[in-house]
């Protein structure tokens, strides 16, 4: 018996000319995440993916992987067999008994791409839905509702029996929508911006701002295991951390106090686009929410975005903290996010912070400091790692 | 050099402990439950180990039982005394200072419709001996509390208890988690009138993995884990001959316990003179605690932040218990302190190896904590 994994594309369907371009993107974005589960050939056809497992591919821990590709609308585990009705409804037919020992209702759909096939499609679904009620005898067919749809699929290669299709990850491959640097302290919010801009084809390199000894080498580990819940999605991450220390206490130490948060942010800005230049991005990413804190009021944001040149995607910025949590919790990172080490963010909150600061009294707040100095530290003695 | 001052989250193995589990690993490796000769042997072991273990609890080796680490310890006891004598009652008395492995199970236990007493301490943090009194009545079947309050170093009046339990007519079992206790103070389980007791081997420079339970003889508990029988059905599961040769060192290699404590009182002293000296320090462990913990506040440098501080001078200390990880103390919280003080909490414990100039390495890193780090401002 021989079974592999056939894939739909998502999104990619709708591109024009290019879209052959994408599809290469992802089969390669594929071979990546499933190499480790053994050999496979991956080859496409008429817009669908086709994962030929070798002899040693762990097929099971591979569909679980699969899942987590962006780029794909579903999949299906399928047993390939020859293109002749004997070979589909022999081997086809003992293929499906565990599925089929759970359901009481179902329908057989065939598909005839390959028109060369000598039976047409309702002959196809006749004949093995006829052979299907013959061997499990509790089955009925319901063609308005089945609790099961069979799927008999004659393509170019072969022909194909399958239960279904299993969700896929959506979105767009990963690497197609360029490159863009994300702003991580370790909160709940931050991954799940990465994720749903990485979900969008992004690219990722992730920005870390470390305190020592105001944070400790726990919130530095709990960011690292973060980005690596989302790289199981997108792919290894580029991370750099930067020292951070010098500037917090220079703010803290010279700047009024209600002005602290915005002074910090508008460094870390400052830092993350001259970071994001250097290592190819063409925005950056931060998990903002509009009102959730002090510093994301509209005021705040437009304070912290004047120092920027690149765009900031802020995915979550018309959010719900119930609907950020929730696709935290998809995507597995909201058990790390709530352990309760000091991020850069908590240490030097000012008792009373501006919530509507104007960009002049910030930046007359800040001229103590020497700006160029501390930033080109910071971004010298920033240190990159690879997060896979 | 390091300077370890975390010896109530664990303790580095002494060599007495290192050099009988190098031997042991090197030697038999049997089953004690096999009836051949390698059983037999590792069986010999076992039994040696239990009883240098109950030598120091001055009882007997049989009432000695071995659990895989404190927190099993407490579980057994105080689940397996409550499977016991359910039919007895359903109060139970305990502290609000106790280690996470007692409150959780008495939250458990809450929610099985058990009463649940939790003791408050007063603003020193110690246990009020008329409310231990109060709160023991005819129906209750369990009492549990600490020998010493890891965070702060506090004695319990657990001698009182017994006599409570007495005095109220009811027939309620005595545990003591004495883990933070044992190898510290003289801990006398026959003395003190405790029925169930609680100590673990990597508090006392033994190794992680290994406990022990002490039960007294004719109690009856019943058994967590079930199985092949071991430690007389209490505790199934293959006895660790490696780790039990570990404790039974540790143990034996203990000095006594006066002598200890009397080089503990020195160093304390020394570390409460000079912390006094530097201003903007509170002492929040109370005059009557054991001289092996301090627990201490920085005003308006956060725990975490002053840990990092040391931890770059090699120093190590505890911002309240290693177990809670950086949540905040509900000891400190019951003593009624401020949120500026839990936030700003440091415990400095030490061990028989801990020498003056681990003091006063730590004394000056806080020093120069308090010279550089910038305050926080609540």
């Amino acid at each position: 018996m021989k079974e592999i994994i056939l894939i739909k594309n998502g999104e990619i369907v709708l591109k024009g000319l290019n879209r052959s371009s994408f599809e290469d993107v992802m089969i390669k974005n594929l071979r990546r995440s499933l190499k480790q589960f053994g050999s496979t050939e991956i080859k496409k056809a008429q817009s669908t993916i086709y994962i030929m497992p070798g002899e040693d591919f762990d097929l099971d821990r591979a569909l679980e992987r699969v899942k987590k590709v962006f780029g794909i609308a579903g999949f299906s585990r399928a047993l390939e067999c020859e293109k002749s009705i004997e070979s589909i409804v022999t081997e086809g037919v003992p293929y499906l008994a565990d599925v089929l020992s759970e359901v009481r209702t179902f329908k057989v759909e065939a598909k005839r791409a390959d028109k060369r096939f000598p039976m047409k499609s309702p002959e196809i679904a006749a004949e093995m839905g006829g052979k299907l009620l013959e061997e499990y005898p509790h089955l009925k067919v319901d063609v308005k509702n089945p609790q099961l749809v069979v799927n008999v699929e004659i393509r170019d290669f072969g022909a194909y029996v399958h239960a279904g299709q299993i969700q896929g990850a959506g979105g767009m491959p990963t690497g197609t929508g360029g490159k863009a640097a994300i702003l991580i302290s370790g909160g709940i919010d931050s991954p799940v911006a990465a994720y749903m801009m990485a979900k969008r084809g992004i690219e990722l390199t992730a920005i870390h701002f470390a305190s020592p000894p105001y944070t400790s080498l726990r919130a530095e580990m709990k960011v690292k295991e973060l980005l690596s819940k989302v790289a199981e999605f997108c792919g290894p991450i580029k991370m750099g951390i930067v020292p951070f220390t010098e500037i917090q206490e220079q703010i803290s130490q010279n700047c009024p106090e209600e002005y602290f948060t915005l002074i910090m942010r508008r460094y870390m800005m400052k830092i993350a686009n001259r970071l994001a230049e250097q290592n190819g991005c063409h925005a950056l990413i931060t998990g903002e929410s509009v009102g959730q804190v002090a510093s994301q009021t509209i005021h705040a944001l437009a304070v912290t975005d004047a120092v920027c040149e690149m765009p900031v995607f802020r995915p979550c910025i018309g959010m719900d903290k119930e609907e950020i949590v929730s696709v935290s919790r998809k995507i597995d990172t909201f058990d790390i996010s709530v352990q309760p080490y000091e991020d850069c963010c908590t240490v030097f909150t000012p008792k009373h912070p501006k919530t509507r600061p104007t960009i002049s009294a910030v930046e007359e707040a800040e001229t103590p400091l020497d700006h160029d100095k501390l930033i080109d530290e910071a971004i010298k003695n920033t240190r990159f790692e690879w997060i896979k | 050099m390091i300077h370890y001052l975390d010896n109530s989250a664990t303790t580095p193995l002494c060599n007495e402990a290192i050099d009988r589990m190098t031997e042991c690993m090197r030697g038999e490796f049997g089953n004690p439950s096999s009836l051949h000769l390698l059983g037999v042997k590792a069986e010999i072991r076992l039994q040696k180990c239990r009883e240098e273990i109950a030598n120091r609890l001055y009882c007997d080796k049989g009432e000695i039982y071995f659990t895989s680490c404190g927190s099993e310890s407490n579980n057994t006891a105080i689940f397996g005394a409550v499977k016991a004598k359910r039919r007895d009652g359903k109060r139970i008395v305990t502290t609000a200072i106790e280690h996470p492995s007692v409150m959780r199970c008495m939250d458990e236990l809450e929610k099985d419709g058990f009463e649940i007493i939790r003791l408050m301490p007063d603003q020193s943090g110690n246990i009020p001996v008329d409310e231990i009194k109060k709160a023991i009545t005819t129906d209750t079947i369990l009492v549990s509390m600490m020998a010493v309050n890891n965070e702060t170093g506090v004695l319990l009046p657990i001698e009182e208890i017994k006599r409570a339990v007495r005095l109220s007519g009811s027939t309620a079992l005595v545990h003591i988690d004495a883990v933070q206790g044992f190898g510290k103070i003289e801990i006398n389980p026959q003395k003190i009138g405790a029925d169930l007791l609680s100590v673990s081997a990597h508090k006392i420079h033994g190794p992680k993995g290994i406990a022990a339970l002490y039960v007294k003889k004719g109690v009856r508990i019943l058994p967590l884990i079930h199985g092949g029988g071991q430690e007389k059905g209490l505790r199934s599961g293959t006895e660790s001959t490696l780790l039990a040769e570990g404790f039974a060192a540790a143990v034996t290699a203990l000095p006594p316990t006066r002598v200890a404590s009397e080089k503990a009182a020195a160093l304390n002293q020394l570390l409460r003179d000079r912390l006094s000296q530097l201003g903007s320090v509170w002492i929040n462990s109370p005059e009557n605690a054991i001289p092996y913990i301090l627990n201490f506040s920085v005003e308006g440098i956060r725990s975490e932040t002053m840990l990092h501080h040391l931890e770059n001078m090699e120093i190590f200390v505890s911002s309240g218990s290693a177990c809670a990880k950086g949540e905040k103390s509900h000891v400190l919280k019951a003593m009624g302190l401020t949120d500026s003080l839990i936030d700003s909490a440091i415990r400095v414990s030490i061990s028989r190896f801990t020498t003056e100039e681990d003091i006063l390495a730590l004394v000056g890193g806080i020093e120069d904590g308090i010279n550089k780090l910038v305050r926080s401002k609540r």
